[in-house]
């Protein structure tokens, strides 16, 4: 089995996918920063509250890796989802009321900013136990493998999930069982605040996921096109049946860990420094050197995204809380706590919710 | 024995064991519904460590008769996701104390996705594992946990006593749409007796009165169901006519049943191979307290496990335990039979 670090000549460089549209990419990479700088500003006006985890910084990993899945893929991701979660397509006003814990929110205000789920789209949350979404995500691909579905699960989690047992307890059944789980390692650096160097002995975590016989692959995360045209390859080869791959995806969360976080384990010019291969800037600058971007487009992208987040807070505001006599809905199926269908929708055209 | 003549309307039955009774209620879910699987450690060529899939891995092939490593949590886990891509996943654990290792799972997952995702997940599994003592294996394989899952809301937690249930309670666990935990105690697995060859379908709601009496309730489950019943016919020597009751479920609890038994007899003993803190024993006391204090003339007695870890020798393990004498002297206290 192989593992390789960001190499042009492997496609998993910057070479770029070939059906990838760098333009919505870009789109959907600002979106996912403008929607959670807002969230910066509704925490602080406490319409926001528990804990909230920003990806700002790592946006080219969601874009990246969820642009490559089809409809019929299923995702596991983690607490830091909210850009997985609209780059899957949840519309932005449903994440937001979620956010609120509004009943027209994606898992009806139950789950708040780290668990938002989506049946409709395959959208297995919002685990916020480290590692503990790994297990569910083997266990889909195994449904799907068992039932001939050519359909691939992936599963995203973080350097810091590397340490869990349950990390090591999945990669290991995913290989023996050859199924088709494309497990991407967001390694932005820190688990919390604990430095890379300070939790693993060994760093190079591509390497060590090889050790378990799949093909595993490191990946400049800060580059959507990269990470698009990696989890593509990744996605081909799951599909033609060759069992699960590994990408270590190396990434940098520009903000704190949390909101309750002051930051005090990283330096600010390590932070400055990365900042400067900001993902989204990145892009932009090389759109517009090679003439792919037109004057006057990031304007216009950032007028739509603007209005887009606005909409969300406005229908996040508008939505309503869940009955206190709903509590104990949806616990069980039982009569006492049965539950009828699936989340409240902002548009009643919207597809219903539901398990496959 | 007598030889009588056979009624001709009589079913027919067959000799079998707890443990076959568990194998063939397998046997029937997976010809019934081709989702059904059973995945844990050593189910397949070595036959399930108790025995219990002796020769399922032949019949049904090594897919859906499926070993795994010893990751508890990793295929725990991976049940929950097969059920959530719909499939009916059966995990076995082979005791309740390597459960704990999948705790996580079972509780932060499978018990908790429907409730977090706004009604939107169903985690149809079954998690079936061996508990309790008597079988001399000493502490980290004889704890009677039961109460650790019976706490969580989200699960239904079952426990079969007889031939019967360990017959037809996999079948409408496996019909749930939500997650259940079946225990099976250690020394059931070769309990033996008639069963009828087509059993009649068993509920996983209610608990059962598998002996009437007027004048103290035995409130047992699982491994001590068969205790209250020797203790109750010990009692019936000293003329006292003990009712025993099979909690059968332990989530939800079959209030009705033991309220109902409690206002008959007006005396009630609780025997439970946990801990007595914080237990089951402990929470069948409180409701009875709740629901029928005005109807007891003695105080609630419970009979539980010595708070120890479970000793390997046999007489300390007998002595941590329920045993058939702590039964009755426990149901002559609550009668006041003190000669």
């Amino acid at each position: 089995m192989t593992s390789t670090t960001a190499d042009p000549t492997t496609g998993a460089g910057a070479s770029g996918s070939a059906t990838a549209d760098p333009l919505a990419m870009l789109r959907e990479m600002l979106l996912i920063r403008r929607f959670e700088e807002k969230c910066v500003e509704l925490y602080s006006a406490t319409k926001i509250r528990g804990f909230l985890h920003l990806c700002i910084g790592e946006e080219a990993t969601a874009v990246g890796v969820l642009g490559a899945l089809g409809p019929q893929d299923a995702v596991v991701s983690t607490y830091r989802e909210h850009g997985h979660a609209l780059a899957r397509g949840v519309p932005p006003a449903e994440v937001m009321a979620e956010l609120y814990g509004r009943a027209t929110g994606c898992s009806r205000g139950r789950g708040g900013s780290m668990h938002l789920f989506d049946a409709s789209r395959r959208f297995y949350g919002g685990n916020a136990i480290v590692g503990g979404g790994l297990p569910v995500a083997v266990g889909l691909a195994l449904a799907d493998a068992m039932r001939d579905r050519p359909v691939v699960t992936a599963v995203i989690f973080g350097d810091g999930a590397f340490a869990e047992g349950e990390l090591h307890e999945s990669a290991n059944l995913a290989a023996l069982w050859h199924l088709p789980v494309l497990f991407c390692c967001e390694n932005n650096r820190y688990a919390m605040g604990t430095a890379l160097a300070r939790e693993h002995a060994n760093t190079d975590l591509a390497s060590r996921a090889a050790g378990y016989g799949m093909t595993a692959k490191t990946v400049d995360g800060m580059d959507v096109e990269a990470v698009r045209a990696a989890t593509e390859e990744a996605v081909a080869a799951i599909r033609r049946g060759e069992g699960p791959v590994f990408l270590e995806l190396r990434t940098y969360r520009f903000r704190a860990h949390s909101m309750y976080d002051s930051d005090r384990y990283r330096d600010k010019a390590e932070v400055a420094q990365f900042k400067e291969n900001d993902p989204i800037t990145g892009l932009t600058d090389r759109l517009v050197a090679d003439g792919r971007l037109a004057p006057g487009d990031v304007e216009r992208l950032e007028a739509e995204v603007a209005a887009e987040v606005e909409a969300a807070v406005t229908a996040a505001e508008a939505g309503p809380w869940e009955p206190v006599a709903d509590l104990t809905r949806f616990v069980t199926t039982r009569p006492e706590d049965a539950g009828l269908g699936g989340p409240v929708r902002v548009d009643p055209g919207a597809e219903e919710g539901g398990a496959p | 024995m007598t030889t009588t003549l056979r009624d001709p309307t009589e079913r027919a039955t067959r000799e079998t064991t707890f443990r076959e009774a568990l194998r063939e209620a397998h046997r029937e879910a997976m010809r019934r519904d081709e989702r059904v699987f059973l995945m844990g450690e050593d189910v397949a060529r070595y036959g399930g460590c108790f025995a219990v899939s002796l020769g399922l891995a032949e019949e049904f092939g090594e897919e859906r008769v499926r070993d795994t490593p010893l990751s508890e949590s990793g295929f725990t886990g991976a049940g929950i996701g097969a059920a959530l891509g719909g499939l009916r996943p059966i995990v076995e654990i082979m005791t309740v104390n390597f459960s704990l290792l999948a705790l996580d799972q079972i509780l932060d997952n499978a018990a908790t996705l429907r409730h977090m995702s706004g009604g939107q997940l169903s985690v149809p599994l079954v998690i079936r594992m061996t508990t309790g003592a008597g079988r001399q294996l000493a502490a980290q394989h004889s704890h009677s946990l039961e109460a650790y899952y019976a706490h969580i809301p989200g699960l239904t937690v079952i426990s079969p006593a007889t031939l019967e249930d360990a017959r037809g309670m996999l079948w409408p666990a496996l019909e749930d749409p939500d997650p259940v935990v079946l225990f099976e105690h250690g020394s059931l697995y070769n309990l033996a007796g008639e069963l009828p060859v087509d059993p009649d379908p068993v509920d996983i709601t209610s608990a059962a009165v598998r002996r009437s009496g007027t004048d103290v309730t035995l409130i047992g489950y699982g491994g001590t169901v068969p205790r209250a019943l020797d203790a109750a016919d010990l009692l019936a020597r000293r003329g006292i006519d003990a009712e025993v009751v099979d909690l059968r479920v332990l989530r939800p609890l079959d209030d009705a049943t033991i309220l109902e038994s409690v206002a008959r007899t007006h005396r009630a003993v609780v025997v439970d191979e946990g801990w007595r803190s914080v237990g089951i024993a402990a929470e069948v006391s409180a409701r009875i307290a709740e629901g029928a204090l005005y109807e007891l003339d003695a105080p609630v007695e419970r009979v539980c496990g010595v708070e120890v870890p479970l000793p390997y020798p046999k007489h300390l393990e007998d002595a941590a335990v329920p045993q058939v004498d702590d039964v009755v002297a426990a149901a002559r206290r609550a009668v006041g039979d003190d000669a």
